[in-house]
């Protein structure tokens, strides 16, 4: 990697009006008309500047997203015509997990590569689910922070995703007795795969790409759907094959310096057979976090192979497969982890996490919990001002024509996305005093967790909670 | 000096700055209106106003009206509209207000504080956000009505002292267990400050300039503005330590803690630049943390060094809330320090990351028990004042606060609410803040007076007072002192079971769009 590696970001300002939370509605029919004192041309955002434009050309107001929420309209307009709802658009846009408001800031950071700053402390729940039921520490007076973000003290957030040998021996004339196979490294913890739907068009395919390319990192993408269209991103891709068709895709496996295969009873067998393929070939195992499946175990399994990374995933939301009462990605992360660090295995290997992963915060979050890496789909998707409509899904047209979005201009909003996440994670690596995204790697130590807080404080006060919370 | 403490400050009406309030009901008069004026008469609340030598009837004043509790009242002006011109009903402007933390009705209730100095008429939840858990979830005890104690607020004590250590610096008591936070010279409005400094000569308590410099305006409130060192030492000089009757180490602080501050460039405007000895329109970022304090014994060299510039001087160290804040606090006790001030994660007035204000350092409900109970074991809990902060939103949330341990709370965005912020979290970009309050800008800086800062925060925190005064007497207490650790006094709802739970307000949890 780059001795100081940063991300570069340029603004790329949205195609299509990002849908905003408030939407300001005049009853224009009370206006006094010529009247001296408007509003409209006092607004300190200059929203209503170019009104009547907006009128002419028969277009969508303007206004109805870029509204601050500052009030002055609604409380200076001399007849008080002025007043104000939720954007009804905003209300129907995303899920539980990714809300409106994940996908406003994932839109922003998108356009301006910055980390999204406000006034006035924090608005949200005290606690909540899944990675909302955890802090991280910061360093006070006597455990140096690091000053990461303004560039005075570099922070490395590097990680690895080849195997690596549980000691090195040395011959009497002290050369190396064993081999040390070439190492795969990234420079950012964040690795990228294929959505499994949305619109997936080439282009789309090709911002992500271009953005892996750029930024240093790789991208997970079935083998089946690489053709030669896409040859020039060589070792960004990481093919992801089955065990019984990754004989047909020799010549890819040939290329590239890393697989997936998708796990199923016996896979260790075939481990072998792709280090026959292509022997530095970095051999990821994909595991889906299903209930019926002991994965804790079968990682531990698995590190004893020729496997390098074990690749966990649960579902866009961070959730358990196969469960009526599904377990959160962060206490299923713990386990593998706790069980691998049993086994003595937990050092060779790699973990990468995908699912849930839908804000900069919940990288480190799920890195604290005992993974080296994520890999993310739909923060692509919505850097590329995906809307998460669902309309795609539904064979309906996309409202921001993806399927057509200049990869340049995609890539750029993806770059400028991760940008800002890297500057993210290198705040709360700063205030925990980190230089290295590996050492926290399991460090529960450095986070404080919803029970425990509630445990050391409150129950010596309040004695047994009675209600538990949700945190799972 | 007594008699100082227990003065307390004239409460008189202080308007909005703005010509259409925000009510929780919006009540309008149709053109059927025949200006009879009989809601004017009717009306107890001022909603309906008709001076004698007008026509018609003011437009109504729809943040004092109580909406459908006037129902069973003799004086419901819907009713007695002799031409059924009128129409009430709950303002849907409510749901695009406030947040989690910060609930509209409580932003309502406390305007209506900072206006009249009195408890709002209006049935507003002001005491309770609806974040789920911490103080929102907190209740105090049912007090046995025998204890209560019949004392009229003029009587009660609600002073916190400041310096417990009898080390022979002055003793210094502020007569309400409150101070104002840190708001520094550049990201606030030059009125703003100046205005929460009059309002704490006034309440005898005191205000903090932040880090960006003692602008002169200070000088006439010398003896109630506490002089901040943070690790940028921006206007840190000899003379700005010996003006102050405290002084306040920043270590962190809880909306960014472990980071540094950063002023954007465009609010370093020339007064600003000359403020801080620093360049026009450039950003100005303070480091994290001090880079000459990597122990507690550099500490210590850090709170002797401010000693001896002023002998008079107290010292208050300020800190964020990380695993071992207890730790940091003792180690602050023996450094020297007479306040220590934790400032949990979830308060803070300035632009700061939302990653940070979210998910660094824990919340202030869990620091205060755990900071006092690790002083009271060492030994040293009467002989240093704790102040909580981050995330005091409210009276009640001060009187939570000290009965888990605290002695006395540091208030920030409460005071800029008083002013009438809207939390729009705007603070940041462009100009600055659009109602005039966190801005630099001279255009926008018109919009706000001294004189209105003063009096809106000795309105609501004579407000609070009341509150205070009404808890203790409940409970027989006489003096805010007496509440201090008596965590015994309150219960947390998730750990009661269902039926004692019912006995209590129950949380508000609502779906909020955010």
């Amino acid at each position: 990697m780059p001795k100081k590696y940063t991300i570069h970001t340029k603004p790329a300002p949205p195609k299509f009006y990002p849908v905003g939370k408030y939407a300001t509605i005049e009853f224009r029919e009370n206006c006094a008309g010529s009247c001296k004192e408007c509003v409209k041309k006092k607004c300190v955002y200059d929203i209503f500047k170019n009104n009547y434009l907006h009128m002419s050309n028969m277009e969508e107001p303007e206004y109805l997203y870029t509204c601050n929420s500052c009030f002055r309209c609604i409380q200076e307009c001399t007849k008080g015509i002025f007043s104000r709802v939720i954007n009804p658009e905003y209300r129907e846009i995303g899920d539980e997990y990714y809300t409106p408001d994940v996908i406003n800031r994932t839109w922003y950071q998108a356009h301006t590569g910055s980390i999204p700053v406000s006034g006035a402390g924090y608005r949200g729940p005290f606690a909540g689910k899944g990675f909302d039921s955890m802090w991280t520490d910061m360093s006070e007076i006597v455990r140096p922070t690091r000053d990461g973000i303004h560039g005075r003290e570099y922070i490395n957030t590097c990680i690895e995703l080849s195997r690596r040998p549980e000691r090195l021996a040395f011959h009497e004339d002290g050369s190396l007795a064993v081999t040390v196979k070439p190492i795969l490294e990234i420079p950012l913890p964040i690795l990228f795969q294929k959505p499994k739907f949305g619109v997936l068009s080439k282009k789309v395919l090709v911002s992500m790409l271009k953005a892996a390319q750029t930024i240093g990192t790789k991208m997970f993408m079935d083998a089946a759907d690489i053709d030669e269209t896409l040859e020039p991103f060589g070792t960004v891709i990481i093919p992801v094959v089955k065990k019984e068709n990754f004989h047909e895709f020799t010549d890819l496996l040939k290329r590239s310096d890393m697989v997936e295969i998708d796990y199923e009873p016996g896979i260790e067998t075939v481990l072998d057979a792709l280090k026959t393929v292509n022997e530095n070939l970095v051999i990821s195992v994909g595991l889906p976090l299903s209930a019926n499946l002991d994965y804790a175990g079968i990682g531990v399994d698995l590190s004893k192979t020729a496997m390098d990374t074990l690749h966990v995933y649960a579902d866009y939301n961070g959730r358990e497969f196969n469960s009526q009462n599904p377990r959160f990605i962060k206490d299923m992360l713990r386990d593998i982890h706790v069980a691998l660090v049993k086994a003595g295995t937990r050092r060779q290997i790699n973990i990468l996490a995908s699912g849930g992963v839908s804000m900069a915060e919940h990288v480190n979050k799920t890195i604290i919990c005992g993974a080296d890496g994520v890999v993310i789909d739909r923060p692509l998707l919505l850097a590329m001002e995906c809307r998460l409509c669902n309309r795609c899904r539904n064979g309906l047209s996309c409202p921001v024509n993806l399927e057509t979005i200049d990869p340049e201009y995609g890539s750029n909003r993806i770059i400028n996305l991760m940008g800002a996440w890297r500057n993210q994670m290198l705040e709360m690596l700063g205030a925990m005093g980190m230089r290295e995204a590996r050492r926290l790697r399991g460090e529960v130590g450095r986070s404080m967790w919803f029970e425990d807080l509630e445990k050391e404080s409150f129950a010596p006060i309040f004695g047994e909670r009675k209600v538990s919370l949700d945190v799972g | 000096m007594n008699q100082k403490i227990n003065a307390l400050p004239e409460t008189k009406p202080a308007p909005s700055r703005f010509r259409n309030t925000i009510g929780k009901y919006i009540i309008k008069r149709n053109s059927s209106c025949i200006a009879c004026g009989k809601c004017a008469e009717l009306c107890p609340y001022g909603v309906h106003i008709k001076p004698e030598n007008h026509i018609a009837p003011f437009r109504p004043v729809e943040h004092n009206c109580i909406g459908f509790d006037c129902k069973d009242t003799d004086h419901y002006c819907i009713e007695h509209c002799p031409e059924d011109a009128m129409t009430l009903k709950a303002n849907p402007l409510l749901e695009t207000m406030g947040d989690y933390r910060w609930t509209p009705e409580m932003l309502l209730g406390h305007f209506a504080m900072a206006e009249t100095g009195c408890a709002p008429h209006v049935d507003l939840e002001y005491n309770l956000g609806n974040s789920g858990g911490g103080f929102d979830k907190m209740r105090f005890k049912k007090p046995d009505s025998t204890l209560a104690v019949n004392l009229s607020d003029e009587e009660m004590d609600t002073s916190i002292e400041l310096n417990k250590t009898g080390d022979g610096r002055p003793l210094k008591t502020i007569s309400i267990p409150c101070y104002g936070g840190g708001m520094s010279y550049g990201s606030t409005a030059l009125s703003v400050i100046v205005g929460r400094a009059r309002a704490a000569k006034r309440l005898n308590s005191l205000t903090c300039t932040g880090e960006g410099g003692y602008p002169p305006e200070f000088l006439p409130y010398k003896d109630h503005v506490i002089t901040q060192v943070a690790t940028g030492l921006f206007g840190v000089r000899e003379e700005t330590i010996q003006n102050c009757p405290v002084m306040e180490f920043k270590y962190a602080q809880g909306a960014k803690p472990g980071l540094g501050g950063h002023l954007l460039g465009e609010k370093v405007t020339e007064a600003v630049a000359k403020m801080r000895e620093t360049v026009v329109g450039r950003p100005l970022f303070s480091p994290f943390p001090f880079h000459s304090v990597y122990s507690v014994e550099d500490h210590k060299k850090h709170v002797d060094w401010m000693k001896e510039i002023n002998h008079q001087v107290l010292c208050s160290v300020k800190v964020s809330t990380p695993t071992d804040v207890d730790m940091v606090a003792v180690g602050a006790y023996y450094a020297g320090a007479h306040i220590i001030h934790i400032d949990g994660s979830y308060g803070g007035t300035g632009a700061a990351p939302d990653i940070a204000k979210k998910n660094i350092a824990m919340p202030i409900e869990y620091a205060i028990p755990k900071v006092h109970r690790f002083l009271v074991e060492e030994g040293a809990r009467d002989k240093i004042t704790l102040i909580a902060s981050g995330g005091i939103r409210n009276a009640m949330d001060v009187a939570k606060a000290i009965a888990l341990g605290a002695d006395g709370c540091v208030i920030g965005t409460a005071d800029l609410v008083a002013v009438e912020c809207v939390r729009c979290g705007n603070c940041e970009s462009g100009r600055g803040c659009a109602r005039g309050i966190a801005t630099t800008d001279p255009e926008l800086g018109y919009m706000i007076d001294e004189a209105y800062v003063e009096q809106r925060l000795v309105n609501m925190y004579m407000a609070w007072r009341k509150q205070w005064c009404s808890l203790l007497r409940s409970f027989g207490l006489k003096s805010i002192k007496d509440l201090r650790g008596r965590s015994d006094l309150l219960i947390h709802l998730d750990y009661l079971d269902e039926e004692e739970r019912k006995q209590y307000q129950p949380a508000p949890g609502y779906k909020m769009v955010l």
